[in-house]
């Protein structure tokens, strides 16, 4: 069989100069925002079409689907070219970003449509995150709209720099220069300081392709240049290759023992064979033996190069550090302040654990403070509780190890992250980081000789924090204290934390939103560490509604000493033994954000107790729970005695 | 000092970073090997994302039996020239039940041969994460795909609620039995391809190389009578004609195009003059209306 390999073939003149020609063209990603209907799709449909990207079957496709589902009547509508997706063509509304690609003899583009409505602002986003200029859309008969501000920010704070502004629509106010001048005028005093360095208004129809790619015959008056002229030349080159040398590890690559390389994608900067490199987290400093690549190794490399980098000493580095400039390197730290953008239905709560991410790097943060929650249409800094979707805002964040990141105005690599939820896994949030929290570098851990091993060896006791949750009076409080009876007796150091006491002192300042509950259960999981720490056995009564919560304390105790407790009574029974008369008030809308009537309770899958109350004392749950500590201590027991070194 | 990259190489080293992070976040990862051109980019692709190292994971290619003969004799030789781990799956529940496209249509044969196959496969390994050759310039569904395309446990893809995908950080998160399938070709177009295969000399299937070959015009497309299993209706002959191959699937789903290209350059001027897309070659994107994304939701690539 005859397998052709392209070094056999005799080259063709003509396409070989084509292909050269197309090596030696620039790419300018770009993405079209601004509101519903203001013709975004059919923008791009019109870019596509004119610049000779829609093949014949695919526009023989667009005929049919005009005549099904189209909005221009007997005109093709372009639209229906870029809304792919089913639900798109049927509502007549994009969901999703869509990438298209086209090219010009001067550049090549891949351009982001990105949806207008509102409840899809995280898909604009994830379009605008790799964009370099935005297309804003305005319909001339509508001006200036929220979600025109809304998109202008967003790209603003993702770090778009060039904007034009598409003022679409003309021919239906008549090609009026006055429209065009009031929209330009409005928006100009709008983005004042949104820091962009170029905005470029046009006037145009891109139904009709008035100054799209030909220059209008309907408006003399504008000598600007069509929106293709101005793609085709608009600078948008950042320097990255002069910044500071970025490497974030992304990869260790082992094959052997004799093979150590580390793979990652340069940030910033550039780096040469026998260049000084520090790791950023340690601090240690080491030499670049070699740059490893597929078709031999290379002399130096620069920011955007995807390679694999050797080091003379064999200095400890995995996955989420970073080798960088000796001379100018990138902050290393545990509390930040960033820009948030949020995209989760579910809101954005202080002191609720989520995971960051940045670009390899990977820990578990909270927002320790949200600070403020911008307007989109007035820029004003609004005092907020949560950030609700689509809301950005300013955040302090607190990370459970330091990362290493510059700010990301700074660069715009490494001082980005994304914010995952613990249980679904969505990704819920964008984050900019502004700056460091000095307070970060200050705090160290002070080594104390008194350990915990030492502490509750002394009261001859394992720690555990015994977490009881349930619906409010499934019995927790009467178990808890039970429970503590028993355990005091046979003479174990032990101490209640319960949900309505630590409520009239420690969290006095909190109230029942769901950012206090979350804030709540914080404080009580860190007292109850700390509890641990000095060797008790803690038992948390608290109705503690939220499973991911209840993870966060979990997470923050030592391996098997979080014991999580369901105390599993169903609500009609709770609502029925009402024990201080809230079931009845609640019930009655006399009390709002209650557990089980308007705010829900999450239960626990898969508790390490799992208590069912119906018809059974208290007295046989508790039996139960000791039973259980028995086990664990003479599982432990053995396990010291016997597999000790 | 400015290093300023061209095209290809921006796009070179976009696909290895997704490479390696998959790598590097992922328990099983497989690479989903279906012998065409953008599976031989792929795969020169991840041979230099770890170089000196060979891919950590296996290929794995979905065989529906009705793939040409050139492309199985060419993925054998391929596995055994850069030693990749090939594995081959075959829905053995299809092939008893004789599925096939002349009978039961292409919808039906792909559905069974092709989707469900490749549930299969995935499940009977537990692959976490998998590896596709599709772009985003093929087909209107693909547009509005992510890089890293999470699947349920039913390896459902539900395009209406998909993670952002914010710069070139990942979300590689999923719970047990979910997984993502991931597509580092995402940004390269068709001429993309062909320009990084001349560049880089990557071996392709002869197929798509202009040649006498035997064919039957069937429904206005020209198909390739690869074996004796294709049963001439009335009225049909079997021409030798000079013809190639834009896109490879099962041979009776695949229509030839008429062409005298059978050099990569003569290709690459072909579709830069060509007047329709490469998959209208394909029957089974138009089997039925927005057919790509029914057949993308229930799991197909």
């Amino acid at each position: 069989m005859r397998h052709i390999m392209a070094k056999s073939l005799a080259p063709t003149d003509g396409v070989r100069d084509y292909l050269a020609a197309q090596e030696k063209k620039s790419l300018l990603r770009f993405l079209t925002c601004g509101s519903v209907d203001d013709g975004k799709s059919t923008l791009i449909g019109r870019l596509l079409s004119d610049t000779k990207q829609i093949f014949e079957d695919q526009l023989a496709a667009l005929e049919r689907d005009s005549r099904k589902h189209g909005t221009t009547g007997d005109d093709i509508d372009f639209a229906l070219l870029v809304d792919g997706l089913e639900a798109e063509r049927e509502q007549g509304i994009t969901i999703d970003v869509a990438y298209r690609f086209f090219a010009t003899p001067k550049r090549k583009f891949i351009v982001a449509d990105t949806p207008g409505h509102e409840q899809y602002t995280r898909n604009m986003a994830t379009g605008a995150s790799t964009a370099d200029l935005a297309i804003v859309l305005i319909d001339a008969r509508q001006g200036v709209l929220p979600q025109t501000r809304r998109h202008s920010i967003i790209a603003s704070l993702l770090g778009i720099r060039h904007i034009v502004l598409a003022v679409n629509k003309i021919d239906l106010v008549g090609f009026d220069q006055a429209v065009f001048e009031r929209i330009t005028e409005a928006y100009g005093q709008f983005s004042r300081d949104l820091g962009f360095q170029t905005i470029v208004p046009i006037p145009m129809s891109a139904r009709y392709g008035d100054n799209v790619t030909s220059r209008s015959d309907s408006m003399a008056w504008y000598s600007g240049p069509t929106l293709i002229e101005h793609l085709e030349t608009v600078s948008v080159e950042e320097a990255v290759v002069e910044l500071p040398f970025r490497f974030p590890v992304q990869y260790v690559n082992r094959p052997n023992l004799d093979f150590r390389g580390f793979a990652g994608t340069i940030a910033s900067g550039s780096v040469a064979q026998g260049d000084e490199v520090v790791v950023a987290k340690s601090g240690k400093s080491s030499r670049v033996k070699r740059i490893v690549s597929y078709g031999g190794d290379l002399a130096r490399a620069a920011a955007g190069q995807a390679i694999t980098l050797v080091l003379d000493d064999e200095v400890e580095i995995s996955r989420g550090n970073m080798l960088v400039s000796p001379a100018a390197r990138p902050q290393v730290a545990d509390q930040f302040a960033a820009n948030i953008v949020w995209f989760d239905e579910h809101a954005l709560l202080p002191g609720r654990s989520y995971i960051l991410r940045t670009e390899t790097d990977q820990t578990s943060a909270t927002v320790t403070d949200l600070k403020y929650r911008i307007n989109v249409n007035d820029f004003a800094h609004e005092a907020a509780k949560s950030l609700d979707m689509n809301e950005v805002g300013i955040c302090n964040i607190s990370t459970r190890t330091p990362i290493a990141f510059d700010t990301f105005a700074e660069n715009r690599t490494t001082g980005a992250f994304i914010l995952i939820d613990r249980i679904s896994n969505a990704t819920v949030g964008a984050g900019m980081i502004l700056h460091s929290l000095r307070r970060a570098e200050n705090i160290h851990w002070q080594s104390l000789d008194v350990g915990k091993r030492v502490r509750a060896d002394m009261k001859n006791q394992r720690p555990a924090v015994f977490w009881f949750t349930g619906l409010s009076g499934s019995g927790k409080s009467t178990i808890a204290n039970l429970f503590e009876k028993k355990l005091f007796a046979t003479g174990r150091h032990t101490y209640i934390l319960d949900g309505d006491n630590v409520r009239h002192g420690l969290n006095r300042d909190l109230g029942f939103t769901d950012a206090d509950r979350v804030e709540n259960i914080r404080r009580v999981a860190e007292v109850a560490r700390l509890m641990a720490d000095a060797g008790l056995i803690v038992i948390v009564s608290f109705i503690s509604p939220f499973s991911a919560e209840r993870r966060m304390a979990r997470e923050l105790m030592a391996d098997g000493e979080f014991i999580e407790v369901f105390v599993d009574t169903p609500f009609e029974e709770c609502a029925r033994r009402d024990p201080k008369g809230l079931y009845a008030r609640a019930l009655n809308g006399e009390i709002k954000n209650f557990t089980g009537v308007d705010s829900p309770y999450e239960a626990p899958e898969k508790p390490e107790i799992h208590l069912k109350t119906l018809g059974k004392s208290a007295e046989q749950m508790v039996d139960a729970l000791e039973h259980w500590l028995n086990e664990r201590d003479i599982a432990e027991d053995q396990y010291d005695n016997g597999g000790g070194i | 000092m400015t290093i300023a990259l061209t095209h290809l190489q921006r796009l070179e080293a976009e696909s290895i970073h997704i490479f390696r992070e998959v790598a590097a976040a992922f328990t099983k990862p497989v690479m989903l090997y279906s012998v065409g051109k953008d599976s031989s980019v792929l795969m020169h692709l991840a041979m230099k994302a770890f170089y000196p190292a060979k891919p950590p994971f296996p290929f794995l290619h979905v065989d529906t039996t009705w793939k040409f003969r050139e492309m199985i004799a060419f993925r054998d030789q391929m596995a055994q020239k850069l030693g990749f781990d090939l594995l081959v799956h075959v829905n053995e529940d299809g092939v008893r039940d004789n599925i096939n496209p002349f009978d039961h249509g292409s919808n039906t044969h792909t559905h069974v041969m092709k989707t469900v196959a490749l549930r299969q496969a995935l499940d009977k390994y537990g692959f976490d994460a998998a590896f596709g050759g599709a772009r985003r310039d093929e087909e209107k569904s693909r547009a509005k795909e992510r890089i890293f395309s999470f699947r349920n446990a039913q390896h459902v893809w539900d395009p209406k609620n998909q993670r952002p995908e914010m710069w070139k950080i990942f979300n590689t998160r999923i719970a047990s039995g979910e997984s993502i399938r991931v597509f580092p070709l995402s940004n390269w177009t068709e001429l993309d391809i062909w320009q990084y295969i001349l560049q880089e000399n990557i071996p392709i299937v002869p197929l798509y190389f202009a040649k006498e070959r035997p064919v039957v015009e069937r429904d206005g497309m020209l198909i390739l009578r690869d074996d004796e299993r294709m049963k001439l209706r009335p009225g049909e002959t079997v021409e030798n004609r000079l013809v190639r191959f834009r896109t490879l699937g099962c041979y009776p789903l695949t229509g030839a195009i008429e062409s005298d290209a059978d050099t990569l350059e003569a290709i690459v001027g072909e579709m830069l003059t060509a007047r329709t897309s490469e998959r209208q070659g394909r029957l089974i994107d138009r089997d039925e209306a927005g057919s790509m994304e029914k057949k993308k939701r229930e799991g197909y690539f």
